[in-house]
């Protein structure tokens, strides 16, 4: 019963961190970027929810409907990033890159903080739907959404891959840029694209991680992007069902570790886990089909 | 490689020479510093309070009350003609919350003449600045470090506010009497010392008031998630749970623990104050008929805290909390001890500021054996999104 | 002819000028603080500076001159900070009551740096199975397990931290510290085994087979780097005097990091001056108060743009150099001149 129920519990936990994972699988598999703004874009998306949901209410439309509005707008400022910050250094060495991700993330940070003071935000509720409990076990709204949004966009994302002429200049790209460019794949708009792509899902997981956690901040995703990044690893990096896989396992992990080892030492149990599982399978949980990175 | 190694030798002997001598200059140094603070009883001339505080950073809400607080002090004070007729000049320093940071900024307001600091906010870097100051005989007045410790450095260091443990005690003893609770749950974070500390003395008072810790929980400090900790506390079958954390911790804390089912009293500490700023309607639901201890209530009909959130309305157009009532106390303190001493010599300000005795904002301060005022403490109830004063416990 | 030869200066000769160039500064910082020039607030800030330039040049020995990217500095430095600080407290107990002050600190960076390389070597044999950005996240992983445990355990006073550490740590002995872990880690570079170290990084297959065992190079890189990120954890202890874990979050690894890349993956040069520069600069824009952290990344933004191979590169200043350089341009100057007067005196 208590099982169940803190299994339950790992999994709402799991599938935002499955969410935002594929959002940093997506962009790693095509620029090999750890893409540390990624987790404040969702950060972007809460204060542009916020901002919409009034504006609808008063139209009478349901506040989750802002999501349209943050995927449009996030897809644009993960272009504009991608644009201004990471293009020039497509060449440079790889941690350059790195740091210039890191920049872009703390400039984000600090700008929201300076134009939203750091105060969190109350986020008004995205769902207004009860769950029925049964026999005693509650499984949240937010999280059954949580979870079909992750698979639909883990299928989707996948047909998109492998059916569409985009999707497949994206795996060109993440085999081989320069063969890429030389077979005529406009490698600037595939990966401008992929960003966008990302982004535009990280709204999407602004709206799901609100509903289930309803305050942001500006600090709100450097943290959560950090757990999102390990779900990625664990996973396979690269990989997008992985993302789902190493998301649902760390939740999971994170959760259980609570309830039955300690709960002052979770964290250093989850990091464990990523630890053995990196030791003993570098390429992570799903991670062996190399070729089908993106 | 050989050679190399000997001329490093050669060069770290010659250097811890030359430290050697240089430990004798730097004596040399203090010895005119304290012949300058011989000469006393100067009136007035100029007053400069260093004002520090964490503006940028995750803990600037708690700052940017705390020097708010402050601000609207001193300027209200030198709208009323300042000390004596003399203006009172401030400067205020961002820290970051960093105790490094906090280091250097306070190296630097002593540099530019500080006469009396009031800070720092959160405990870490108040204690390593209460270090620095103890050493430089520096008045001291922080307005929000709750931490045993920061008074313990010295005796020119102050606070406006109680102490962390005495929370943990009032809360304990508020449960066991006025809840009637048997089994009690902790859920605190654990890298905060401000929580653990808080939870730890809650712990010990409900040991020995009889009550039963069924639960004692942490978490970490960007865990936004705590419904397996809630989880256990539910199953644990506690009557009260106690959550000594900050607002927005406990605004997400709140809304997890009705989901998990558990439906029994909430208790915090004044970190609460300003939780339903970060709630709606439905949200504040979740912590009805929950109880936290403050440092004033801010609906109380008295004429200073009334005149005071007015004032503060009107100049930064948002509501005041407690971390801005205390950081005003402060302020208050410091000025009326420059008063007292009338001179802004260091240890005529201590002794002026050992002698305090002010009704402020946030209740009457006075001091005893050392800087941590002796104060009542105020349980406030939330009640249809709103706090209700429930009772003012005696220190 | 001789007169064409350029101006050299031999082994010995370069050892003098650098350890009395080391000793100018030395002194010259010296006279400034005794004059009061320096006052307590820049001296903080010397030390501060110190601090950063033993983290910065530390990590670059892993990251630029082994070229494997470690997120958890910031771990070893905890480790070394809480490990120097608990002897310090306890001299007394331990026996060594009696030293004088600065032997007591010297010896509290040993025993903290010596503390945190067992855990590089802990961490670092299985970690450097990894690479890139796996290696990365193991380290990350590391560091923040090494925060977890510190935060729960008694003797480290848990959240609340430690407290009243003795402040042993003053611009002096900072500043001897300081050039001691430069010349250590130059030295290292410059020897058999730096040069096994690099050979790794530049083709690991190409130099297991010339008989350079990689695993035990990269090992010893990241257990000395670990060693001296000890080392400035010991010095920030006995500066600060209260010591929590919170500070080593992965946030500190990556501001080290930062401070590395910025100045040059590969050159210590770099990371002396972007150690100098990063501690500068957020206090000099401290009257921006909250404008400065966006200034601050921007910037970083900017100059990653604009050089993207930090701002030095793998350039390494050396004094000796640049004599000879002045030397030699001085004398062709003259060279030149003389054969110019020369000339038009034909006219």
């Amino acid at each position: 019963m208590g099982f169940i129920k803190q299994l339950l519990n790992g999994l709402q936990l799991g599938s935002i961190y499955a969410l935002i994972a594929i959002g940093y699988t997506m962009v790693y598999g095509i620029v090999q970027l750890i893409n540390f703004a990624h987790g404040d874009i969702i950060m972007v998306g809460g204060y542009i929810c916020i901002m919409l949901i009034p504006i609808l209410a008063q139209f009478g439309i349901p506040a989750w409907i802002s999501v349209f509005g943050a995927v449009v707008l996030c897809a644009i400022l993960g272009v504009l990033i991608e644009i201004v910050a990471y293009k020039p250094l497509r060449n440079s060495p790889r941690m350059s890159a790195l740091i210039t991700a890191i920049g872009v993330s703390l400039f984000l940070e600090n700008l929201f903080m300076l134009l939203f003071s750091p105060d969190p935000r109350n986020v008004p509720q995205m769902f207004n739907v009860t769950m029925p409990s049964i026999g005693g076990f509650n499984l949240s709204f937010p999280t059954l959404i949580t979870i079909i949004v992750s698979v639909l966009i883990m299928i989707g994302l996948q047909v998109f891959i492998k059916k569409t002429k985009i999707g497949k200049a994206m795996r060109a790209v993440s085999e081989d840029t320069d063969t890429a460019r030389l077979m005529g794949v406009n490698v600037n708009a595939t990966i401008s694209i992929t960003f966008a792509i990302g982004s535009g899902l990280a709204a999407v997981a602004t709206v799901l991680y609100a509903s289930a956690y309803p305050q942001i901040d500006p600090l709100m995703g450097s943290f959560i992007g950090i757990k999102a990044f390990i779900a990625a690893v664990l996973g396979g990096i690269g990989l997008i069902p992985g993302a789902m896989v190493g998301g649902i396992v760390l939740g999971v992990a994170e959760s259980l570790a609570k309830a039955y080892i300690s709960s002052q030492l979770a964290d250093a149990v989850v990091y464990g886990i990523l630890i053995i599982v990196l030791l003993v399978k570098p390429s992570g949980i799903l991670g062996k089909n190399r070729s089908e990175k993106v | 490689m050989k050679k190399n190694l000997l001329v490093l030798t050669a060069l770290v002997l010659a250097l811890s020479l030359l430290a050697g001598c240089a430990s004798g200059a730097a004596s040399k140094g203090t010895d005119t510093n304290a012949n300058n603070s011989a000469n006393t009883s100067k009136a007035i001339s100029q007053v400069m309070v260093g004002i520090l505080a964490p503006l940028t950073g995750n803990v600037a809400i708690y700052g940017t009350a705390a020097k708010n607080g402050a601000v609207l002090a001193f300027d209200e004070i030198n709208k009323n003609g300042g000390i004596n007729g003399v203006q009172i000049k401030y400067d205020v320093l961002d820290e970051k919350g960093d105790a490094t940071e906090a280091v250097n900024a306070y190296n630097k307001l002593v540099s530019e003449k500080m006469d009396v600091l009031l800070g720092d906010v959160t405990s870490k870097p108040t204690i390593a600045v209460a270090d620095k100051a103890a050493t430089d005989r520096m008045p001291m007045v922080t307005a929000t470090a709750t931490a045993p410790d920061v008074t313990t450095y010295g005796d020119n260091i102050f606070r406006a506010c109680f102490i962390d443990p005495f929370q943990g005690k009032v809360m304990a003893t508020f449960a066991s009497d006025n809840l009637k609770a048997k089994k009690v749950a902790i859920v605190y974070n654990v890298s905060d010392d401000y929580s653990s500390g808080a939870a730890a003395s809650f712990k010990s008072t409900a040991e020995s008031k009889g009550m039963q810790v069924v639960a004692y929980e942490g978490y970490g400090n960007d865990d936004k998630d705590f419904k397996t900790q809630l989880t256990k506390v539910q199953q644990s079958g506690a009557d009260a749970l106690f959550v000594p954390d900050y607002y927005n911790r406990v605004a997400l804390i709140g809304a997890q623990a009705r989901s998990v089912g558990f439906d029994k009293p909430l208790l915090g500490t004044d970190g609460w104050d300003g939780v339903l700023k970060v709630l709606d309607k439905d949200g504040a639901k979740a912590l009805d008929n929950c109880y936290f201890s403050n440092h004033y209530f801010s609906k109380d009909t008295d004429q200073k805290v009334v005149k005071f959130n007015e004032a503060y309305q009107a100049k930064y157009n948002e509501a005041a909390n407690s971390f801005a009532a205390l950081g005003y106390d402060a302020a208050y303190i410091i000025a009326n001890a420059i008063k007292t001493a009338g001179t802004t010599d260091k240890e005529a300000v201590i002794k002026a500021l050992k002698s305090t005795s002010y009704d402020g904002v946030t209740g009457t301060i006075k001091y005893g054996n050392n800087g941590d005022p002796i104060k009542n403490v105020t349980v406030i109830k939330i009640l249809n999104d709103d706090y209700v004063l429930e009772t003012k416990v005696s220190a | 002819m001789d007169k064409n030869k350029l101006f050299k200066i031999g082994k010995p000769a370069s050892y003098i000028i650098n350890v009395a160039a080391i000793l100018l500064v030395w002194l010259i910082m010296q006279s400034l603080i005794s004059g009061g020039l320096i006052n307590s607030y820049y001296q903080g800030i010397l030390l501060v500076i110190g601090i950063n330039i033993i983290l910065a040049t530390s990590l670059n020995l892993a990251v630029g001159f082994l070229g494997e990217m470690a997120l958890g500095h910031a771990g070893f430095m905890s480790v070394g900070a809480y490990s120097a600080a608990l002897l310090a407290k306890n001299a007394a107990a331990l026996g060594f009551g009696g030293l004088p002050k600065t032997s007591l600190f010297f010896i509290s960076l040993i025993f903290g740096g010596l503390v945190a390389s067992i855990f590089g070597i802990l961490v670092g044999i299985p970690a450097l199975r990894l690479h890139g950005d796996y290696l990365a996240i193991i380290t990350l992983g590391f560091g923040e397990i090494i925060r977890v445990i510190i935060e729960n355990m008694k003797i480290t006073g848990g959240a609340r931290g430690l407290n009243r550490i003795p402040k042993l740590a003053t611009p002096n002995t900072v500043y001897i510290v300081t050039v001691v872990t430069v010349i250590i880690l130059y030295m290292i570079i410059r020897s058999r085994h730096g040069r096994a170290i690099m050979s790794v990084r530049d083709d690991e297959i190409a130099a297991e087979s010339l008989g350079i065992p990689s695993t035990y190079f990269k090992v010893l890189a990241f257990a000395i780097s670990a060693f001296f990120a000890g080392v400035a954890g010991g010095i920030y202890a006995q500066y600060i005097g209260i010591l929590g874990a919170k500070v080593f979050d992965y946030n500190k690894s990556i501001e080290i990091l930062v401070t590395v890349v910025l100045g040059g993956m590969g050159s210590f040069t770099g990371s002396i001056l972007a150690a100098i520069f990063l501690t500068i600069l957020p206090e000099a824009l401290r009257e921006f108060a909250s404008y400065r952290m966006v200034l601050y990344s921007a910037a970083l933004v900017i100059i990653m743009i604009f050089k993207p191979t930090g701002l030095l590169g793998t350039y390494e200043f050396s004094l000796t150099r640049l004599i000879e350089k002045i030397v030699n341009s001085v004398k062709h100057n003259k060279d030149n001149g003389t054969q110019s007067k020369k000339e038009t005196d034909r006219k």
